[in-house]
């Protein structure tokens, strides 16, 4: 018997998790200037991530989803799309967004519960926060469809969970992507959780990357904690779709150091021992060790770059809670781009029984 | 002994094809198994066997002949040395009834299908098959339809050819709209309703997608909220179970839930409802079920120039529509305007026929069922109206109660099942705005609580027929 075909999965790292590179890293990966950019990115992310949980604590936001310990994905993915490209994102990927324009505010006001966060005044062709599972990755493809149609240069990146890998619209969007060779990037943050289930029960592929080989789709692996390595793989795959190379699957390896969302509580069924070990991989620490022993940041630095944070978040907050209470209209006014006269009768009946100036009345 | 050769269907749906050419000419001998003629309709070319030894003595239905109706005798076999006279009619056998006919008759008295009629005139004139071309929905709408002026030009037009000419003058005018789904491309549509597309707009615009409803729908709706104005072919609503995911929790409220950023400008099309002979899985009506979601428009036309001008609408319109055509109606003719830019609005019903007595609502084949009941019934003096819906959401209800008014009785047409139909919303709406009017409870005539039946005579006791509306109209009028 000889071999029919064979694969491989090609995996990158530049960054250990020890804050060591690897000599091979081009150099242009780690331009100081764009380290540093990436690094604050990562801070400031990390610093609206914990604000955003305590206020679900203290019962100011509905819910929330935390992306802490997977802040390369987000970043590594957000500085590198173009500001004309389509992001299609889950609910854990404000890391990316923050870089696209949306605002803290908006972010805030949407976990809120109110459809106007997901109205940004900056990346307007961005597609709203997926909670559905999976389903926007056929959106993203039906986006990059778009672009392939009218010849644009511009590219969707979608961003999923390894439990999205699971579901029947990752496989079709990918097939679909793979036919028409639409550019269309797929990046799968494998935080090895999806809620509870763990990664070895969602599939028992060897990687998630291999499963692009199935839909003619180039795929590979990338250490998701190593946002050099993470920006380097995203920006490939995103300017190889923007030349018409068709779409890729990267498989970015990180994990998933806090609860699912805030209505979780990850300790009542996974071992807090190895995420304390996960811990140690994490991006923001590997990465100061390596600008650290370069010279290129210092504890002052550090210092007033988590004052910036704070202080940046904190004016978020104030302006989230300012925010008044959405009018009765609000459930009408988008429903359809015109009210049909049906309607009517129902908005009349809601404006009658609903408080004046919003709220609960 | 003498056998006739039957014009063979190639589906249960086919009612028509063309006889492309004889292979074997009158005088040959013929063995079980010989190809003795090709057979074509817009679908596939297929061939006749003989099934019996003999001679072919007569060629009834000329080679090239167009539109000649299924079960026509199109040929004689005779056992050789056995004569039939040159003027002879081709005997008439049980086995060359139509096969609905054969079907046991339910007690009361059966629904006439649209065809049979004209089955019945082209075997009694097989060798004139080009009197059949046309194939003319039961009643021609007689009533003025008031978004066509008066001195427009009206051709017969199929509801297939009306529905392709949409897409087709929408295509044109948009570069942003395009058609994706299964067979649409090369096969010209798995019900021909995209014939000719690929050729003038070419594979970007009219895409063959591989088979995933989930997929194709989801990418769609993706390429909406990307500037695209996709026109979504389901190969039948049935299939759209795969997407319903897409359709009512992206495409429906993407608008609602972006604040307003993103919309949805798509339209889901493709035929619903039962079409003949498909069984409990490709025969669902869904207008009540997409007829639930709030951010969908619902459009369910009845006849050729309303698919043309409503499907015209929903491309243009900047929200999701879900469009429900029926395969029965797709080879329907009517008279259709001849005009630059038809466009008949959503949400607006339309008098189908005026009428006094009691008002009839229903909605795409529904309505067929139902202007042959009031031609029924006004032979008895009972003048029916009958409501056209063409919208389902949103639903032109003020219509309703204004003939509801002047009848003060209301019978509600559909093939769906009776709970929680669109019907039953009828009814609702009915009682709630014109109760002081009704004179007798609002009754409603729907497809029977069951999965389709795939046998014959069962799956016609599961559909609403004209007997059923007529004796349901009588049953508001107490008569």
């Amino acid at each position: 018997m000889t071999i029919g075909v064979s694969f491989q999965i090609d995996f990158l790292r530049f960054l250990s998790a020890a804050g060591e590179l690897d000599p091979a890293t081009p150099r242009e990966a780690i331009d100081p200037e764009l380290l540093l950019g990436l690094y604050r990115a990562m801070t400031r992310t990390r610093a609206y991530d914990g604000k955003a949980i305590a206020l679900q604590r203290t019962g100011k936001l509905g819910t929330f989803a935390s992306a802490l310990g997977q802040e390369a994905i987000g970043v590594g993915i957000g500085s590198t799309m173009r500001s004309e490209d389509v992001l299609a994102p889950s609910y854990r990927d404000h890391g990316a967004q923050l870089l696209r324009g949306m605002t803290m505010v908006e972010n805030l006001v949407y976990w809120g519960g109110d459809e106007r966060g997901s109205d940004y005044a900056v990346p307007r062709s961005d597609f709203p926060i997926c909670v559905p599972v999976g389903t926007q990755i056929a959106h993203a493809a039906g986006a990059a469809y778009a672009f392939a149609l009218r010849k644009e240069k511009r590219v969707a990146v979608t961003i999923i969970g390894d439990g999205g890998a699971s579901t029947g619209d990752f496989y079709s969007a990918l097939n679909m992507a793979g036919v028409w060779r639409v550019p269309l990037v797929v990046v799968i943050n494998n935080n090895q959780w999806a809620i509870s289930t763990p990664r070895e029960r969602e599939s028992a592929t060897v990687t998630l990357a291999q499963k692009a080989v199935a839909a003619g789709v180039e795929g590979c692996q990338v250490d998701g904690n190593d946002v050099i390595a993470m920006r380097h793989v995203a920006r490939a795959a995103i300017e190889k779709a923007r030349d018409g190379g068709g779409p890729t699957l990267i498989e970015a390896l990180s994990y998933r150091l806090g609860d699912h969302t805030t209505a979780d509580d990850a300790s009542r069924y996974r071992d807090g021992e190895i995420v304390r070990r996960e811990a140690e991989k994490e991006p923001i620490a590997r990465l100061r060790k390596y600008l650290t022993a370069r010279g290129l940041w210092s504890e002052e630095q550090e210092k007033a770059l988590a004052k910036d944070c704070a202080d940046e978040v904190e004016r978020a907050v104030a302006a989230y809670l300012a925010t008044p209470p959405q009018e009765f209209s609000a459930m009408f006014d988008h429903l359809f781009e015109h009210l049909p006269e049906s309607m009517r009768d129902q908005y009349e009946e809601a404006r009658r029984f609903a408080p004046k100036g919003g709220g609960n009345g | 002994m003498t056998v006739n050769v039957l014009m063979p269907a190639l589906s249960p749906t086919m009612e028509q094809g063309k006889l492309a050419k004889w292979l074997k000419n009158e005088g040959d001998k013929v063995k079980a198994g010989d190809v003795i003629a090709e057979i074509e309709t817009d679908k596939a070319t297929m061939e006749v066997e003989a099934v019996d030894e003999g001679v072919l003595a007569r060629i009834l239905v000329p080679g090239g002949a167009e539109n000649v109706a299924v079960n026509t005798p199109i040929a004689v076999i005779t056992e050789e040395g056995e004569e039939i006279g040159p003027a002879e009619a081709p005997p008439s056998t049980p086995a060359a009834a139509p096969t609905e006919n054969a079907a046991p008759a339910p007690a009361k008295a059966p629904d006439i299908p649209a065809s049979a009629p004209q089955e019945a005139a082209a075997a009694a004139v097989p060798a004139a098959p080009a009197a059949t071309a046309a194939e003319p929905a039961a009643p021609s709408p007689a009533v003025a339809v008031p978004e066509i002026p008066a001195d427009t030009t009206l051709l017969p037009m199929t509801m297939r050819e009306a529905l392709r000419d949409a897409m087709a003058e929408e295509m044109r005018r948009d570069q942003n709209v395009f058609v994706i789904g299964e067979e649409v491309a090369e096969y010209q549509g798995a019900y021909k309703v995209t014939q000719g597309l690929l050729q003038e707009f070419g594979p970007r615009r009219v895409v063959d997608t591989p088979i995933t409803e989930y997929g194709f729908a989801g990418l769609a709706v993706g390429a909406a909220f990307a500037g695209l104005r996709p026109i979504c072919e389901f190969m039948t609503f049935n299939f759209a179970m795969q997407a319903i995911d897409h359709i009512v929790n992206s495409a429906a409220k993407t608008l609602y839930m972006s604040g307003g950023q993103i919309n949805c400008p798509i339209v889901f099309r493709g035929p619903n409802g039962a079409a003949a002979r498909v069984a409990a899985q490709h025969s669902q009506d869904y207008a009540a079920w997409f007829s639930q979601v709030p951010g969908l428009k619902v459009v369910a036309p009845s006849n050729a120039s309303d698919a043309k001008g409503l499907l015209k609408s929903a491309i243009r319109d900047p929200n999701p529509v879900v469009f429900l055509e029926n395969e029965i109606l797709y080879g329907k003719q009517w008279d259709t305007p001849m005009l630059e830019d038809f466009l008949i609005p959503i949400g607006k019903a339309r008098i189908a026929r005026p009428g006094t007595d009691v008002t009839l609502v229903s909605f795409s084949i529904g309505v067929t069922h139902c202007l042959s009941a009031a031609e029924a019934l006004a032979k008895e003096g009972i003048e029916a109206e009958v409501v056209d819906l063409r919208t389902l959401r949103p639903m032109d209800v003020p219509a309703i109660i204004e003939s509801v008014k002047k009848t003060g009785r209301c019978v509600a047409v559909e093939e769906g099942w009776p709970q929680c139909g669109i019907g039953a919303e009828i009814a609702a709406r009915v009682q709630e705005e014109a109760f002081d009017y009704l004179d007798a409870p609002v009754l409603r005539v729907t497809g029977r609580d069951v999965p389709m039946p795939y046998a014959a005579n069962l799956e016609k006791l599961a559909l609403p027929s004209v007997a059923d509306v007529i004796a349901a109209a009588k049953a508001v009028l107490y008569r």
